[in-house]
């Protein structure tokens, strides 16, 4: 039914919502009266094959994964501007065709730049 | 609306939820068992024997023995962001089931009873959006465990994840376009009315879904977040008890999530297949068998293929399976104008 908005429709959502945060909490809190708890300085330590663990955990890492995540913004922006077209589309012929595939070219100049200067290479 | 309606309606659509999650938790618990037996007996061993009848209620003794295991909390960990990150995965994972139409509905007495919980107009788009959140439940359990396996498997997973799911999200453009819709009965109904089913004239959609798929689901041969041989257990090595079981029910729960999604959109959910109508009508039955078979078919690949490395993986992702989404989206629209 296009056009036609019932908040009723979206009720199930919120419960699932609930039901689903719920879940976890309430059986952490029914198993808090089965499990032990015997907590003693080793067992609380971070596992590292048995050994006690050396240096911080913490440490620096790869700018890679920051250009990963900064080109996800950018795709992932696009495929949402995507959908909307994608669902009327039927309905508006040949004028959308062209349009979006002008979108996508230009976004594919930024793919290729990317592609050009090795943000999808890992060593 | 009368305020007894309201509360009549509340009721109902709390039972009908009720029902679905104790059915979709059955069918996660059940999902490991079936994955124990289906890859034992491809390497010819018999799997889970001893807890019931050929192991029947082995998942059952594992979720009860999850239950009893002390819950530690390692000293050095960022300890609020640790307790919900297991949280934030298992809700993620589980809200979509909400949208999903498992038959096609049917009126008893003046009340009519909706193949989805929810028959929304963005069904699609909120499953999208709820697999994008399970990511920071990966990212904050990786953090917040302040170990360095668990750092290097939440840092890779979450780049994995991010990576693939723009294939995903692109591979289902073209379904859209076919169904001219985003709500999942409106996509189901659009393949009876074609005829067909989608994976036929979506063929290169739905190959990049099911590869897809499994990388957001951490499948192998993508399952490099959890790679034992080399991060132990990934972002969730320091979880244990049933904030592990958490962990390991959003996993299999996303692959019920990712086995549903492909059924609705690429297997016209719960038409039977053309020729069987007669025999077996269309219903939830028919869809559940399109689920399990995609389920045997992540078991299958699991036995088949080794681990992808990590390079490959996100050249994988970027190089190929962006570009081919793209043609496919392309190829679409052009069939559409001129064919259809």
């Amino acid at each position: 039914m296009p056009g036609t908005y019932i908040p009723a429709d979206y009720l199930p959502v919120l419960i699932m919502f609930i039901v689903a945060s719920c879940f976890g909490l309430v059986m952490l809190t029914v198993g808090t009266i089965f499990r032990l708890r015997r907590p003693y300085p080793e067992k609380l330590l971070p596992y590292e094959s048995g050994m006690a663990p050396v240096g911080e955990p913490r440490q620096r890492f790869d700018v890679k994964f920051y250009i990963i995540a900064m080109l996800f913004v950018v795709f992932d922006v696009e495929a949402v501007f995507l959908y909307p077209w994608a669902v009327v589309y039927g309905k508006l012929g040949l004028y959308a065709v062209v349009e979006m595939f002008l979108f996508i070219a230009i976004l594919l100049v930024g793919y290729v730049y990317a592609w050009k200067r090795g943000a999808f290479e890992w060593e | 609306m009368g305020a007894i309606d309201t509360l009549l309606l509340i009721v109902g659509v709390v039972i009908k939820l009720v029902v679905v999650f104790a059915v979709a938790m059955l069918h996660v618990a059940y999902a490991t068992y079936f994955e124990r037996k289906v890859i034992a007996h491809m390497q010819i061993r018999l799997g889970p024997m001893e807890v019931g009848w050929h192991g029947l209620l082995q998942p059952i003794a594992d979720g009860v023995k999850l239950l009893f295991k002390e819950d530690v909390i390692p000293a050095k960990a960022d300890r609020y962001v640790f307790m919900i990150a297991p949280m934030i995965c298992f809700f993620a994972a589980t809200s979509s089931l909400v949208v999903f139409p498992f038959f096609e509905g049917f009126n008893l007495g003046p009340y009519h009873v909706g193949g989805a919980l929810a028959n929304i107009n963005i069904g699609l788009l909120f499953v999208l959006a709820m697999s994008s959140l399970g990511a920071y439940g990966v990212v904050m359990a990786g953090w917040a465990s302040n170990s360095k396996y668990a750092f290097l498997g939440g840092l890779r997973s979450s780049a994995q994840v991010i990576s693939y799911e723009i294939s995903l999200g692109l591979s289902l453009v073209g379904v859209m376009m076919l169904a001219g819709s985003l709500n999942l009965t409106d996509i189901v109904h659009a393949q009876e009315r074609a005829g067909m089913w989608n994976f036929i004239p979506q063929f290169l959609g739905f190959s990049i879904f099911c590869i897809a798929a499994l990388a957001e689901t951490n499948r192998t041969p993508f399952d490099l977040p959890e790679a034992e041989s080399e991060l132990v257990a990934g972002y969730f090595t320091e979880y244990t008890g049933f904030r592990f079981a958490l962990f390991f029910l959003a996993e299999y729960m996303g692959m019920l999530i990712m086995a549903a999604l492909g059924t609705v959109c690429f297997l016209g959910g719960w038409n039977p297949i053309p020729g069987l109508e007669k025999i077996i009508p269309g219903g939830v039955w028919w869809f559940l068998v399109k689920v399990y078979t995609l389920f045997f078919m992540y078991y299958w690949v699991r036995t088949t293929l080794p681990r992808y490395r990590y390079d490959q993986l996100m050249s994988l992702g970027w190089k190929v399976m962006i570009p081919i989404a793209l043609a496919n989206i392309f190829l679409t629209g052009l069939w559409k104008v001129y064919f259809a």
